[in-house]
């Protein structure tokens, strides 16, 4: 019966690949799942003497998302964050990663701010310790300060359809 | 137009690819001469339409037709003319369209070269080859047509990667191609065998010459490839074990266990299953190989920019040619009775050995290539494997097949005994166990994998020399052994050569990494470099900063080289050209960073001193030649002479 | 007045002096940490390159967190876990040995292990071939044959 042997190998690797057409290699899944949040504190956009920091979050259920005013798909994000600010009732607090030409003031000023407060992170620190590889992300963090999912990539109707409402009605926003 | 006729020119092809692989197969299973006759035509007439249509692609890309996507995507109006060539190479619809080139080209020379096998076996052989063209060529055309047009047409092109605009991209794909899609010959051979059931000495003799040339292509091509990365890349590494890289080494491996298992059954009649089972393997690896770098599933530098869609199609395609051939494996195999007997330390198991480790290596390699996408697809999160862990588990899994290699074309076939064979290699093992340790000890200090490299390739170079002894014990001539034995003797002394300066610079190398100003020096390994500074010129399609950097040993100038920082014109892309001064011993080696200053007066220099690495590639040059000089033994060509020779003339013998 | 002439002229030389050119790192011995730990860490914003060889902004951001961090006196093992607990075993190139990864690990050498049975066995089947003598009807073929020619 060794004979068919190989074909069993082969076949059992066709099962591997055909799922990892679904897959992407480059996607970092985040090892925070389950654990606390990073703690920090960063003044905030606009108001360099407030100081934000996760610890002001806890008892509530809210989302952390990463941007930048230089980030194409962020601007595109922009507009679904901004209904969802409207339409409901989780504070998302937006994190500006590496602002170097400081232009993220200006740009919510102009555009509107979905968000609850703006944490300015200029040197991408605080983005490090998140293991923030690039932006958007976006973090759903639950009310005892522990991280319970994480998005890479634009939020849109669907993502947050299918994926931020069920883990928040969950966790009892 | 002209893009147009190319496509159509595909489309023919595709037809006559058709063609070739039914009326053929169908003739030689009923054994009607008519339709077995009907492959070689079909199989150059294919050749003709895919060379035209490659023809009508180098055209739109000599001519900037940026109305073609392919063009305007890859290349650009101030790419110098012999880059808007390789261009034609260097993206996924292109280079498939290459694949299917050079897969017509090979089997046109087996059209051409078969003159003396049976009709049954070339119409079956040429038949395979046809329908692994048939599923490229509608590959091409349903997903990847190389012809497409933009519409509106680009004003200009995207320009070529600037890491490609480089001679490696010139030479390095072509030769990998005629490497990898060569084993398609080995693999048509195989699955001709087990249609019909004819499988013995004779196949063996007739794939043999095939395979080894695919082979030496194939070495070619990756050591082309790692001799590119070492030049262009700026790190002074060549290899990085990244998924492509070992998409092209594990048929190198698998390719290699194979040209020695073809011995066996060439030589004695043995092995035969396994051997078949081998060619189905090497070229199933090239296949795989090809799924890797364009389906997304694996991230790697090399990977072309391709989409899931494109993925499953070749995934298909695979399931279909290598899921078919393992069937047909399974069923037919147990009918192929094999031959003689052999003892413990014959060259039968030497070689039976030597297959063993090399499938190991080569499995070992797969693992490590596949497990991050094992590990994903059941959900256990995501690992990264890199050259820490192929570095760790290759050199031990191939040692015992570089150690074997002294012993195996010393043992006699069929019986040997080893109390004989340890006598006449003690001294060998001695001098090279006695050198290897000590060698580092007069270098750096005691270093165990440089004792293990030293070992293995003093042991190879003087079992080799020990080869020559025995044949020319009876006064035989140097010039009289047959090339067989020459192109065994070459490709092995060329491997240990090639270990040899492996072992030396990654164990010896070194680097320095300073901030120089104008007049500034440093010193490495007895060399002192000194920064003149930079001008600026205009390349071709490039703003380049010129570094003038004079190396001199000893008080005595010994060559100015002038590394560069380029930005290309069209996509903007940063590059950094090294400049080398290379000899027989070492190559000096000069990189820029970045300049440290507005004016770019004061730089980041990176200095290299990589003793022996072009023992690396003149190893890897005698490698080739001794693959190319094995391949053209007489008894290969003999059969020829013998087929065109008048009936009844006596046959030569070998 | 001499003397002033003088030593403005030794100051207006000294740049002329060829300078040695010194370490682009700050700290060497750092820096050689860093690279080498680098060199087997994934830059994660990049298609299969190592932390060490990329010019990606993040990569840039992570070597400067390493240096950092082996300046404040961490050891490899340290930062390491430093860089683990932000981005996972992912950013490794030499996977960890860990339960999931046995068989990557060990894999190899079992390959060898079982290739070295199979050969071991196919050498006994191959010799005891050897020790069947013909017997008397496959001794008359064989002369049949012979006869033949």
């Amino acid at each position: 019966m060794k004979r068919w042997l190989p074909l069993v190998v082969f076949l059992v690797l066709v099962g591997f690949f055909a799922k990892g057409l679904f897959l992407n290699p480059r996607e970092v899944p985040s090892p925070f799942i389950g654990k606390p949040a990073p703690d920090f504190a960063l003044p905030v956009v606009g108001n360099e003497a407030m100081v934000f920091s996760p610890a002001d979050m806890k008892g509530r259920v809210w989302v952390l998302n990463v941007w930048a005013p230089w980030c194409v798909s962020c601007r595109q994000e922009h507009g679904v964050l901004m209904a969802l600010s409207q339409s409901q009732t989780v504070p998302i607090v937006g994190l500006n990663w590496k602002d170097k030409d400081r232009e993220a003031a200006a740009l919510l000023a102009q555009q509107g701010s979905p968000y609850f407060a703006v944490p300015d992170d200029v040197s991408g620190k605080v983005g490090i310790d998140y293991g923030v590889t690039g932006t958007p992300e976006t973090y759903i963090i639950d009310k005892a300060g522990i991280v319970r999912l994480k998005h890479v990539g634009p939020i849109d109707g669907e993502v947050w359809k299918n994926k931020f409402e069920p883990k928040l009605k969950e966790l009892g926003a | 137009m002209i893009p147009e006729l190319g496509h159509f020119a595909l489309i023919v092809a595709l037809l006559l690819a058709v063609t070739q692989s039914v009326l053929p197969l169908i003739g030689a299973q009923r054994g009607k001469a008519s339709l077995m006759a009907v492959a070689r035509p079909a199989a150059q007439g294919q050749f003709v339409f895919v060379a035209l249509a490659y023809a009508c692609l180098v055209y739109a890309f000599l001519t900037n037709d940026f109305s073609v996507e392919n063009v305007a995507r890859n290349s650009f109006s101030q790419l110098p003319e012999v880059y808007r060539i390789t261009a034609t190479w260097g993206s996924h619809e292109g280079s498939m369209l290459m694949w299917v080139l050079i897969l017509s080209l090979w089997t046109t020379a087996v059209s051409v070269f078969s003159r003396h096998l049976p009709d049954d076996m070339v119409a079956r052989v040429l038949g395979i080859m046809g329908l692994i063209s048939v599923g490229f060529l509608a590959f091409l055309l349903v997903t990847s047509n190389p012809f497409d047009r933009l519409v509106p047409a680009a004003p200009d092109g995207r320009d070529m990667n600037p890491l490609l605009q480089d001679w490696g991209m010139i030479i390095h794909p072509p030769m990998l191609y005629m490497g990898y899609v060569g084993f398609a010959v080995a693999f048509a051979f195989a699955i001709a065998a087990l249609l019909s059931g004819k499988l013995d000495a004779a196949w063996a003799r007739w794939s043999r010459p095939w395979t080894t040339v695919a082979w030496a292509f194939l070495t070619a091509g990756i050591v082309l490839g790692a001799w590119w990365a070492y030049r262009e890349l700026g790190w002074g590494g060549w290899w990085f074990w990244d998924p492509t890289e070992n998409a092209s080494f594990m048929p190198w491996l698998a390719g290699t266990a194979l040209i020695h298992s073809l011995a066996v059954t060439e030589k004695r009649g043995a092995f035969k299953a396994w051997t078949v089972l081998l060619a189905l393997i090497a070229f199933s690896l090239s296949l795989l190989g090809t799924f890797l770098v364009r389906s997304g599933v694996l991230s790697s530098v090399h990977a072309f920019a391709t989409d899931p869609s494109r993925g499953a199609f070749i995934l298909g395609f695979l399931a279909v040619v290598i899921g078919g051939s393992l069937v047909l494996y399974a069923w037919r195999a147990p009918k192929m009775v094999t031959g003689g007997a052999f003892t413990w330390f014959s060259r039968e198991a030497m070689l039976l050995a030597n297959n063993v480790v090399l499938l190991a290596a080569m499995g070992s390699v797969l693992l490590g290539t596949l497990y991050p996408l094992f590990m994903d697809a059941m959900g256990m999160g995501k690992i990264s494997v890199g050259p820490p862990y192929f570095n760790a588990v290759f050199v031990p899994v191939m040692a015992p097949v570089l150690f074997l290699m002294g012993v195996g074309p010393l043992a006699r076939w069929k019986e040997a005994s080893l109390p004989d064979m340890a006598s006449r290699l003690k001294w060998a093992f001695a001098v090279a166990v006695v050198t290897g340790f000590l060698l580092p000890l007069t270098l750096e200090g005691f270093n165990p994998w440089a004792t293990l490299g030293f070992f293995l390739a003093i042991w190879i170079v003087l079992t080799g020399l020990l080869g020559f002894r025995d044949r020319m014990k009876n006064g035989t001539r140097l010039t009289s052994l047959p090339r067989a034995f020459w192109g065994m003797q070459l490709a092995h002394l060329g491997l240990a050569w090639g270990i040899a300066g492996i072992t030396l610079v990654a164990n010896y190398e070194q680097e320095r990494d300073v901030r120089m100003n104008v007049g500034d020096h440093t010193s490495l390994a007895g060399y002192t470099f000194t920064f003149q500074g930079t001008t600026e010129y205009d390349g071709p399609n490039y703003r380049a900063a010129r570094g003038t950097i004079e190396v001199s040993q000893g008080g005595k100038k010994i060559a100015t080289l002038h590394p560069e920082k380029r930005i290309y014109n069209a996509s903007g892309m940063p590059m950094t050209e090294a400049d080398i001064h290379p000899n027989f011993f070492r190559d000096v080696y000069v990189a820029l960073g970045e300049p440290l200053d507005d004016e770019a007066k004061s730089w980041a220099v990176r200095v290299f001193h990589k003793p022996y690495i072009n023992w690396l590639w003149l190893g890897a040059v005698v490698m080739v030649i001794g693959g190319f000089l094995a391949a053209s033994d007489r008894r290969y060509r003999i059969n020829v002479r013998k087929a065109t020779a008048p009936a009844g003339a006596v046959a030569q013998g070998s | 007045m001499k003397h002033w002439i003088f030593a403005f002229l030794m100051a207006a030389a000294l740049p002329a002096y060829a300078n040695e050119a010194a370490p682009n790192a700050e700290d060497p011995i750092i820096e050689q940490r860093l690279v080498k730990m680098a060199e087997d860490l994934r830059c994660l914003v990049c298609q299969n390159e190592s932390l060490a060889g990329s010019h990606a902004e993040l990569a840039e951001d992570l070597r400067r967190e390493i240096r950092e961090q082996m300046k404040a006196g961490k050891n490899d093992k340290e930062v390491i876990e430093y860089l683990t607990t932000r981005y996972g075993d992912f950013v490794l190139y030499e996977p960890p040995f860990k339960p999931v990864t046995y068989l990557l690990w060990l894999g190899p050498f079992l390959f060898l292990l079982i290739g070295g049975g199979a050969w071991y066995l196919t050498l006994k089947k191959r010799r005891a071939l050897e020790q069947q003598p013909l017997d008397a009807a496959q001794l008359a073929a064989a002369e049949k044959l012979l006869q033949d020619k």
